[in-house]
């Protein structure tokens, strides 16, 4: 029968791992939630985040953590002119929502396909040495490996948190999401704020990548697991609220680590997205919605 | 009703000549790279059914067409049915499950629509991985009759097949286009809140169009794993589905029926050109790059480019 360490440990490692997922949803929550830009290659940013760090690592065994220093302002430059393409190309004449949609599809799949191309379909995996030790508690294993990027996720959402709570333009961009035009009308220019806003969510999918190779090996296709478990949690979160993010995250990676013990681990992939269409249909507004 | 019943079979004198011509060049090489090329052709109109009249987007291509295959698979185990009561069953059971996913989600924002496709497309893999009466995750071996009458081989038979559904959907995206479904579809595209007031259901219409559009992709996949001889989950719901399927239409143009068409019909031509003498990596990143190229660049596609599209603009 299940043992009690069996279960404690399944419940450790996955409020871990979903504290990872808030960190991957954190982009999006920002993207999607408040920008109203469905970036379904948000989760392909972080893969490719993840690329950057791991050519890092191999050219200048930089550790995947000192990489994301520097993988984190290229992807925001990334991000910046991603949205001034994206805007002038479909905000802007009102087409955003089908043609947007093909346009990021098409930059997930390209992007998919390029890094196949670069670096083939092997699984790829950092060479720092902490990701093998492990901390016990007890019967309850941490090993580093999930730790680091859990601690790292929760730094970036702090840091998001923060940024749009206590700065002006964090208030500004906060105020677009709810009002572009009354925002217009007091002198702002709510283009400018989407644009940074928006950089900010693809470099936020920069760092997690570097914490994803921290994680785990990783291949081109991994992606398309995160698709699903990214949207399930901006949507459940709440839409663009960062806790609310951080709780359906946990919620998903506990959820999902039981069902991997329970049913095996060849059902886990339908869970995250199984929620997803569970929370649509049931309760569109989130958890923590209105 | 009558014209669209005659253009339907001006369709159906079309694919007899195409697949007479076909024959004449008496090699089987055209029939593969033409069953393939068909296949995006039935996938391609049938997904602007949805994504180009009604303007939501699906991107679980590959979950219908897959439905369809595997449908074939299950009824291949308790009978050899022939094909095309497997096309037929196919269409129906993916038209089932693209209602009720369309029932459940198409309340909602467009976006939502469209990221619940992606889900169903997880979802129904996971379940076919897991599912051992098709093959689960191992795969399944589709063993094709040896002799058929009338066609000789199984693959031209299958090719004339996939002739008359593409004629089928051509021909039933022209009507609907004609029809007040289509002005009620392009109505919910351009607002669908203004379409709602002033009395435009739509709810029906678009359930409809997604039941259609499912209906005709599962009737697509069918015949895949007679095809492909081995079917398996990661190759049934191959992304690449989706991405060309998605294409096509933008390539194409999604205004009008020929817009697909065209774009499914050079795309996938060129596709079948190409993957003889470039890696078929290759190949997608360039469906990839001209998919974003045309979104960007090229809004209507190619028949707005070559000024195509009709008067029909200010409906």
């Amino acid at each position: 029968m299940l043992s009690f360490s069996l279960l404690s440990n399944a419940i450790v490692s996955g409020l871990l791992l979903g504290g990872f997922y808030a960190g991957v949803a954190a982009g999006a929550t920002i993207s999607f939630g408040l920008l109203d830009i469905a970036n379904i290659a948000h989760p392909a940013f972080v893969v490719f985040g993840a690329y950057c760090a791991f050519a890092l690592n191999q050219r200048f065994h930089l550790d995947p953590l000192l990489a994301a220093v520097f993988v984190t302002p290229v992807f925001y430059a990334v991000g910046w002119f991603a949205y001034q393409l994206y805007h002038h190309a479909f905000e802007r004449r009102g087409d955003d929502s089908m043609r947007g949609l093909a346009f990021f599809f098409g930059l997930m799949f390209v992007g998919e396909v390029v890094l196949i191309l670069t670096f083939g379909v092997d699984y790829r995996y950092s060479s720092a040495e902490y990701t093998s030790t492990t901390f016990k508690l007890g019967p309850v294993a941490f090993p580093l490996r999930e730790v680091i990027p859990f601690v790292g996720s929760l730094v970036i959402l702090v840091a998001a948190q923060a940024f749009l709570k206590r700065t002006f333009t964090g208030r500004a961009i906060l105020g677009v999401s709810q009002d572009p035009i009354a925002l217009r009308l007091m002198g702002a220019d709510p283009v400018r704020l989407k644009r940074i806003a928006f950089a900010l969510s693809i470099a936020l999918a920069g760092a997690a990548g570097a914490l994803l190779l921290v994680l785990e090996p990783i291949e081109p296709a991994i992606g398309r697991d995160f698709i699903g478990r990214v949207f399930a949690i901006a949507v459940l979160g709440g839409m663009g609220s960062l806790p609310g993010t951080w709780v359906a995250a946990v919620m998903l990676g506990v959820i999902e680590n039981l069902t991997s013990i329970f049913a095996g681990a060849s059902w886990a992939p339908a869970v995250a997205f199984g929620f997803l269409l569970v929370t649509l249909t049931v309760r569109p507004s989130g958890l923590f919605g209105r | 009703m009558l014209a669209s019943l005659r253009f339907f079979g001006f369709a159906l004198v079309v694919a007899v000549a195409v697949f007479a011509a076909m024959h004449a060049v008496g090699n089987d090489y055209v029939f593969y790279a033409g069953y393939t090329v068909l296949q995006y052709v039935v996938l391609a109109v049938a997904w602007n059914i949805l994504g180009g009249y009604v303007g939501y987007v699906n991107f679980g291509v590959a979950a219908f067409l897959a439905l369809g295959a595997y449908t074939g698979v299950a009824l291949g185990n308790f009978a050899p049915f022939p094909l095309p009561v497997m096309m037929l069953a196919g269409g129906l059971v993916a038209g089932l499950v693209g209602l009720g996913a369309g029932y459940l989600t198409l309340r909602l924002r467009g976006i939502f629509f469209a990221i619940a496709t992606l889900a169903l497309a997880v979802v129904l893999q996971t379940l076919i991985t897991n599912w051992d009466f098709v093959g689960g995750s191992a795969g399944v071996y589709a063993i094709r009759p040896k002799h058929i009458p009338v066609f000789g081989s199984y693959i031209e038979y299958m090719v004339f097949l996939m002739l008359l559904v593409a004629a089928g959907v051509v021909a039933v995206s022209r009507a609907i286009e004609r029809s007040s479904y289509g002005l009620g579809f392009t109505a919910i595209r351009d607002d669908e809140v203004a379409a709602e007031a002033t009395g435009v259901p739509t709810l029906r219409l678009k359930l409809i169009a997604t039941t259609l559009s499912a209906a005709f992709m599962g009737m697509a996949g069918a015949p895949l794993p007679y095809y492909v001889t081995f079917l398996e989950p990661s190759s049934a719901f191959n992304l690449s589905y989706a991405v060309n399927s998605i294409a096509m239409p933008l390539i194409g143009g999604t205004t009008a029926w020929f817009g697909p068409l065209l774009g499914a019909l050079l795309l996938g031509v060129a596709q079948q050109v190409a993957t003889v003498t470039i890696s078929s990596e290759i190949n997608l990143l360039i469906v990839g790059l001209l998919l974003i190229g045309f979104v960007i660049l090229a809004p209507q596609g190619l028949i707005g480019l070559l000024g195509l599209t009709g008067k029909r603009r200010s409906v």
